[in-house]
């Protein structure tokens, strides 16, 4: 990000302007990527972008009443299970009811960070311009602000998707969970650590949006950071108050007929259906770049990158989960996250459609398609945090080893000597 | 409703509905049903002459009513998307009970306009603003007034006479306004009926088919005012229309030393010349006050070239991060090609450039 900024802005005619990807732009050489060249050509590269394109603009172009219906009928389903899970969860007294309370209230916050909030929050829905599902306004019901989710999740991880020391949704800065990854002593602590992250993963969404890392490394200003944490605490304080102070504190009109247990009960409810919507869009997030078969990538390689080698770098970054309709609509269509991370601001409903298309140029062009049951990904997801938990034999995996200490120091002083290097030899610029 | 209204939208209310707000619910029940947010629904669409409607419209309880001369902004929805444009307010303050209109001329490019004049139905629910604008009578009225409109600048000034009218007002009021011929005027009806009043005049001016034997030719000059024995440092003046007729009056005005008298308000009809070379028109930031010449690169590339530092991410459409509100203007997609012209619309500013004049929010 900060490189683009260096760059100079050239006014250009508007005509044939080319947004090509400036995801990685290399200020010091022009060299270009290599992303994909096991399996194409760069000719071959340029026309897989154009026809991924193409698909892009095609259901663009088809957009209307139907994408506009089908999400206000999503946003309705969500707040009539919300309503009905508020009102069943007020019948401690009567558990069937108490419990189908619960499952609603899960139902309505699964829905409303799956399938509407993170899709709303991409775009998907701004060229309706209705308040309602336009992405600045947006505000979800999750711990994390709207706001710093977007800049992590929008902008970082689906531009950089899966480049190891940009994309901080790689591991989460807490797993290992892809080969490339220097192996520390916490690693050990995988699969606990990963489970407890599960439960609590609207807040462990919300400490990632913060950036303390970022902030201790010197990465991002203190303004940047005050911003973030002031945002956080904002929210932190909305949502407790809600579900934990505000609704059970109405339970106590209960106590008189019920007990005191009635207002406890309450928070209980809420707790729980947090708990379900945590484990729920963990398990789908993990599933979406974490099982065995996706690849990751180094900044060297993705540097300078056409639009086609980022559509492949997208395509091979993610995985899909198999399932139903009804399955498909609680992940917010994230089981089809290949098609979600080509073309992350079409509404989420067109994915099974563009699907088609995505398996047609896989198939033309010899690519890998990730893809699989909820179990089979699941599994390969706890498999690999099982398995790179261990401590590694080669010693140039192990983070603070002495040998990959020397070998990054080698990589730093390298990189060093190359920009003095090209700052000397006269500019080359087009 | 107002005990309700106002609890709805309490705060305590707000905790328990956050992060939403309780008109999220309430939509969900019926549109009109809404607390904070004002919808309306149509009707009668009248038409006033070949080109221009008047829609009659009902607003929920959320309304808080406007004064003549003020704007609304009306949102329809067509296939899926909800198209804003600004509309004046026709009506009488003192008009039937819990109604008001907008009038409105068909644009030749104005997608609103014609949908309006065409195809809007009875019963169908718009999206409102509350009324907004400045250009307004004062809660004093004078006792000298004038009143200069040109074309469908007519709206708020008509809004402003039949206000008058129905709230007994016994001052002078002149109305002078300019339409191209008869067949293009509106309210022809009510200001026939207008000019019977003792105390109004009204005077039309058809600038290209004059009436035979009119009093009064040809475009705004002093000599209508000198002929209608109007002092302009004395009478209080209101003048909506197009930027001609606005820069005459206000030149003939300050002529005459009597710029303190006069109230502005352009009527924009929002034009679209897809012939044109690209890279023409300006670029208003409209926050941060600065005008730029466009220079045919994407809004968030001028911006950046006129000093601003606007939020981005990708630069390549992708992560949304860069998305502002585009005032008003065309903006033409730099992939897709696509050219989008709504009022009030939400554009990522890396993809898009502008195609004449642009007004941002940025």
């Amino acid at each position: 990000m900060a490189k683009t900024k260096n760059a100079p802005i050239k006014p250009h005619s508007a005509r044939n302007h080319n947004a090509a990807p400036l995801s990685l732009v290399d200020t010091t050489s022009d060299k270009k990527a290599t992303i994909g060249l096991e399996y194409m050509t760069y000719e071959q590269l340029e026309e897989f972008g154009e026809e991924l394109n193409a698909v892009r603009q095609r259901v663009l172009d088809d957009l209307g009443q139907k994408d506009a219906d089908y999400i206000r009928r999503v946003i309705k389903a969500q707040k009539a299970s919300e309503v009905l899970g508020r009102i069943g969860i007020f019948m401690p007294f009567f558990p069937p009811v108490f419990i189908a309370g619960i499952l609603f209230l899960g139902l309505a916050k699964i829905l409303d960070n799956m399938e509407i909030g993170h899709n709303v929050m991409h775009g998907q829905y701004d060229w309706m311009n209705d308040p309602m599902v336009d992405a600045s306004r947006y505000e979800w019901d999750n711990i994390a602000p709207a706001k710093d989710w977007k800049h992590g999740h929008n902008y970082i991880h689906h531009t950089y998707t899966n480049i190891h020391g940009m994309d901080r949704d790689i591991g989460y800065n807490m797993f290992r969970i892809d080969e490339d990854q220097p192996w520390y002593a916490s690693h050990r602590f995988n699969l606990p650590l990963a489970f407890i992250l599960m439960l609590v993963f609207e807040w462990g969404i919300m400490y990632h949006g913060v950036e303390l890392d970022q902030y201790l490394q010197g990465k991002i200003t203190k303004e940047d950071f005050q911003g973030r944490k002031k945002r956080a605490l904002k929210k932190i304080r909305k949502q407790v108050f809600k579900d934990y102070v505000a609704w059970p504190a109405l339970g106590l009109a209960l106590v008189p007929f019920v007990g005191w247990w009635a207002p406890v009960a309450i928070l209980v409810a809420n707790i729980v259906a947090n708990v379900i919507r945590n484990v729920w869009s963990f398990i789908i997030i993990f599933c979406g770049h974490f099982p065995a078969e996706v690849q990751t990538f180094a900044e060297e390689d993705a540097q300078n990158e056409t639009r086609g080698q980022w559509y492949l770098r997208q395509l091979l970054g993610s995985a899909n989960i198999t399932g139903h309709k009804p399955f498909h609509v609680l992940t917010g269509n994230l089981s089809y996250q290949v098609e979600h991370h080509l073309f992350p601001d079409i509404p989420a409903r067109r994915y099974p459609e563009v699907a088609e298309d995505v398996k047609r140029l896989v198939e033309k062009y010899g690519l890998q398609y990730n893809t699989g049951r909820l179990s089979k990904q699941v599994a390969s997801v706890i498999r690999q945090l099982a398995k790179l938990g261990h401590k590694p034999d080669d010693p140039y995996k192990i983070g603070n080893s002495p040998e990959s200490k020397a070998l990054r120091r080698a990589k730093r002083e390298a990189e060093a000597a190359r920009r003095e290097e090209a700052a000397r030899a006269p500019q080359l610029t087009s | 409703m107002g005990i309700i209204r106002k609890a709805l939208t309490s705060r305590p209310v707000a905790s328990l509905t956050s992060p939403h707000t309780i008109d999220h619910y309430l939509d969900q029940i019926h549109p009109m049903l809404a607390a904070e947010n004002v919808r309306a629904r149509v009707v009668e669409v009248v038409q006033e002459t070949g080109d221009a409607s008047t829609v009659i419209l009902r607003p929920n309880g959320a309304w808080k009513g406007f004064t003549p001369g003020q704007h609304v902004q009306f949102g329809v929805e067509v296939d899926g998307t909800r198209r804003v444009r600004c509309f004046s307010v026709s009506s009488s303050r003192a008009a039937k009970k819990g109604t008001f209109s907008v009038s409105v001329k068909a644009h030749p490019d104005g997608y609103v306009s014609q949908f309006l004049h065409k195809e809007l139905k009875p019963r169908t629910i718009v999206y409102l603003s509350q009324a907004e604008g400045e250009f307004v009578l004062p809660r004093q009225v004078p006792d000298n007034l004038l009143l200069v409109s040109g074309g469908s600048g007519i709206t708020p000034v008509m809004s402003m006479i039949r206000t008058l009218r129905d709230t007994g007002h016994q001052g002078r009021v002149t109305f002078l306004h300019y339409a191209r011929s008869r067949d293009d005027e509106m309210f022809t009806a009510d200001l026939d009926a207008l000019a019977e009043a003792a105390n109004v005049t009204v005077m039309r001016i058809y600038t290209r088919q004059p009436a035979p034997g009119a009093e009064l030719k040809g475009r705004f000059h002093v000599d209508h005012l000198k002929h209608l024995g109007i002092d302009p440092t004395e009478t209080l003046t209101y003048v909506c229309g197009p930027a001609g007729l606005i820069a005459t009056v206000r030149d003939t005005y300050t002529e005459l030393g009597a710029a303190d008298q006069l109230q502005l308000e352009y009527f924009k009809v929002p034009s679209v010349d897809l012939d044109a070379a690209d890279a023409t028109g300006t670029l208003t930031f409209d926050d941060a006050k600065i005008e730029a010449d466009n220079s045919g690169a994407t809004i968030l590339e001028q911006a950046e070239a006129a000093g601003l530092k606007p939020e981005f991410g990708c630069r390549m459409g992708v992560c949304n991060t860069c998305v502002v509100k585009k005032n008003h203007g065309a903006v033409r997609h730099v992939i897709s090609n696509e050219i989008s012209a709504n009022t009030d619309e939400t554009i990522k500013i890396c993809v898009h450039v502008p195609v004449g004049d642009v007004n941002v929010a940025l």
